[in-house]
């Protein structure tokens, strides 16, 4: 196992005070401190290749483990090792060896041009000069930076910058990425590009990734294995089937029939959303098969086109943030 | 040291770019030496008793401070401020290289190329077209051969004091987060005791030991008087040793504050 997690703890104290004048001066003289537990004891392990999403709603401790795991914050207890390293001990040799993207940050030196950075951080991980020039042309092609090299940072836009952002995280080939929300905030083409570049390298270079999004269609388009987290715990992990299914097997038939769709429906499905000629239903295959359900509808109504899908990634992670 | 040695490159190249900057700070600074060369020589002109120091020396003293002005750390870097309040700072630590260098390095880099920018024009009009027009009012060139080859030297180690005291400056952000304290006493502090105001060696004897002791005195004062022959080529090579001693000390201090605000920061989170 490349990357091992066992029974990771991180707890902050954060300072409080109570609201108004009174609480302000009291908190001069003494703070009340109050524990957190952003991550109370998370295990899993990664092989190398593996490419994995990381999700769960906004405080759920996505970032503190990435930061963990990047060597960044010291956990309070548990035990990690990235390719036999422990990450916050031997902080110098383990970040050699990773990558890390911050959707909301950037690395990249505001006021210099994009291939200067680059540069720069070749001298910083000493990559051998006939190394790092084929690493680059390859990166500028795969990540279509060649427009915006001789552009200074802060005048990218900020599908640009990721992307500029991905290159410098890439200069010294590590075996693993982290990549924290690294579609945030980004058009519908750059998040394409994103993905399309991510799944690439997991798949020619063997790069190990973890991915950490919310967005569900980053999710659906890249990764096998799914890992939710939910106030500092693993509640899910396995692949996105697997995690459909432990929280509904219910599958959705929508049907377009000819003039008014009022009238559609049945027994054993419910009705989602009803639309002009249009009907979507939702049913548990161990009920009624989707077969015997269409025959159903088909035998009763002017149907003139039906599918059948799975209900939206988004409605699957949401069930989960609120059980 | 390559990291280092790219970064210093970097951000010289990148400090370079601002030309017009340099050439409003060329004029602001050219008007404020004539000024200043004024008020001194009114006051020489007035004087009953000897002063500690030459005419030509003091005017040259002057045209030296002002070519160097921005030598002086008088605030800290505001891209690493930037980062410290944002908490980008963190991001630098999945670098494999140390913290501390590298705001040192690009503490360097800003100590000089902005200096060099300014420098070159001030010592074309003060050591060139200044005397022409106005005999006495100009930078007298330095007495020998040696005393250049030390002022150079001096100038080095001043950059190193400085660039220490901005990392040091920038380390205090870990606790301060705004600009508005610890930078701006500094910035008084340094322009005073520098020799920004009046030359240190005008100054009372009994205040001269302790200003001598400080940092600031290493910055713009010891390598003007070099440069003018108030300090001989012996005191020179004090002020070589006074240098190196202050850019240890702040280079000290500076790193084990920023592993206490590391430590902070990844122990507690940002």
């Amino acid at each position: 196992m490349q990357i091992v997690v066992e029974d990771l703890a991180k707890t902050f104290r954060v300072a409080e005070r109570t609201a108004g004048l009174a609480g302000a001066v009291r908190g001069l003289v003494r703070r009340k401190h109050r524990e957190v537990a952003a991550l109370a004891g998370v295990s899993f392990s990664l092989a190398a290749g593996e490419l994995v999403g990381y999700i769960g709603p906004n405080g759920a401790g996505k970032s503190t483990t990435i930061k963990v795991l990047a060597g960044i914050l010291v956990p309070s207890s548990g035990r990690v090792e990235v390719a036999g390293r422990v990450p916050w001990k031997q902080r110098i040799e383990h970040v050699r060896r990773i990558g890390v993207v911050f959707g909301q940050r950037t690395q990249l030196w505001w006021d210099l041009p994009v291939v200067e950075s680059l540069d720069m951080l070749r001298h910083i991980y000493k990559v051998p000069a006939d190394r790092f020039r084929t690493q680059r042309e390859e990166l500028i092609e795969l990540l279509d930076l060649a427009g915006i090299l001789a552009t200074p940072v802060r005048q990218l836009s900020l599908g640009q910058r990721m992307r500029a952002d991905l290159a410098a995280s890439l200069v010294h080939a590590p075996e693993i990425l982290f990549l924290d929300e690294p579609t945030i905030g980004l058009d519908a083409v750059s998040k394409l590009a994103v993905r399309a570049f991510v799944k690439r390298l997991n798949r020619e270079r063997g790069v190990t990734v973890i991915l950490t999004t919310h967005d569900m269609d980053d999710i659906e388009a890249l990764c096998d294995r799914v890992i939710v987290i939910d106030g500092g715990k693993i509640v899910s992990d396995g692949t996105l089937g697997a995690l459909r299914n432990t929280v509904t097997r219910e599958r959705w038939l929508t049907v377009d029939v000819a003039g008014d769709a009022s009238e559609v429906g049945d027994a054993d499905a419910t009705v989602i959303r009803r639309e002009g000629e249009r009907v979507c239903l939702a049913f548990d295959p161990e009920v009624v098969s989707p077969a015997e359900l269409i025959r159903r509808v088909t035998s009763r109504h002017a149907v003139r086109d039906l599918f059948v899908e799975n209900p939206p990634i988004e409605t699957v992670i949401a069930r989960i943030y609120q059980r | 040291m390559m990291g280092y040695a790219a970064i210093i490159a970097a951000r010289f190249k990148a400090l370079l770019q601002y030309r017009a900057a340099a050439l409003g700070g060329l004029f602001t600074q050219i008007f404020f030496g004539l000024v200043r060369v004024m008020i001194l020589r009114a006051f020489y002109a007035a004087a009953t008793t000897a002063a500690p120091m030459s005419l030509p020396s003091v005017t040259g003293y002057v045209w030296l401070g002002q070519a160097m002005l921005l030598l002086i750390p008088w605030r800290e870097d505001t891209d690493v401020a930037e980062q410290i309040r944002t908490g980008t700072v963190v991001y630098e630590l999945t670098k494999p290289i140390d913290l501390w260098g590298v705001w040192f390095a690009r503490s360097l880099a800003w100590r000089t190329a902005p200096v060099f920018l300014r420098m070159i024009p001030m010592f074309v009009f003060a050591m060139l077209i200044l005397p022409a027009v106005a005999p006495g009012w100009g930078l007298a060139p330095p007495p020998s051969a040696a005393a250049f080859a030390l002022w150079i030297g001096c100038f080095a180690g001043a950059v190193m004091v400085s660039a220490a005291l901005t990392a040091l400056i920038n380390v205090s952000m870990m606790w301060t987060l705004t600009g508005e304290g610890v930078p701006m006493l500094l910035a008084a502090f340094a322009t005073m005791f520098g020799g920004l105001v009046i030359p240190l060696p005008l100054f009372p004897d009994w205040l001269k030991p302790a200003l001598y002791a400080l940092p600031f005195a290493g910055i713009l004062d010891f390598p003007s008087r070099v440069f003018t022959g108030n300090l001989s080529i012996a005191e020179g090579g004090l002020v070589l040793a006074h240098q190196l001693a202050w850019t240890l000390a702040l280079a000290a201090a500076g790193r084990y504050f920023l592993a206490r605000g590391l430590r902070r920061l990844v122990v507690q989170g940002g």
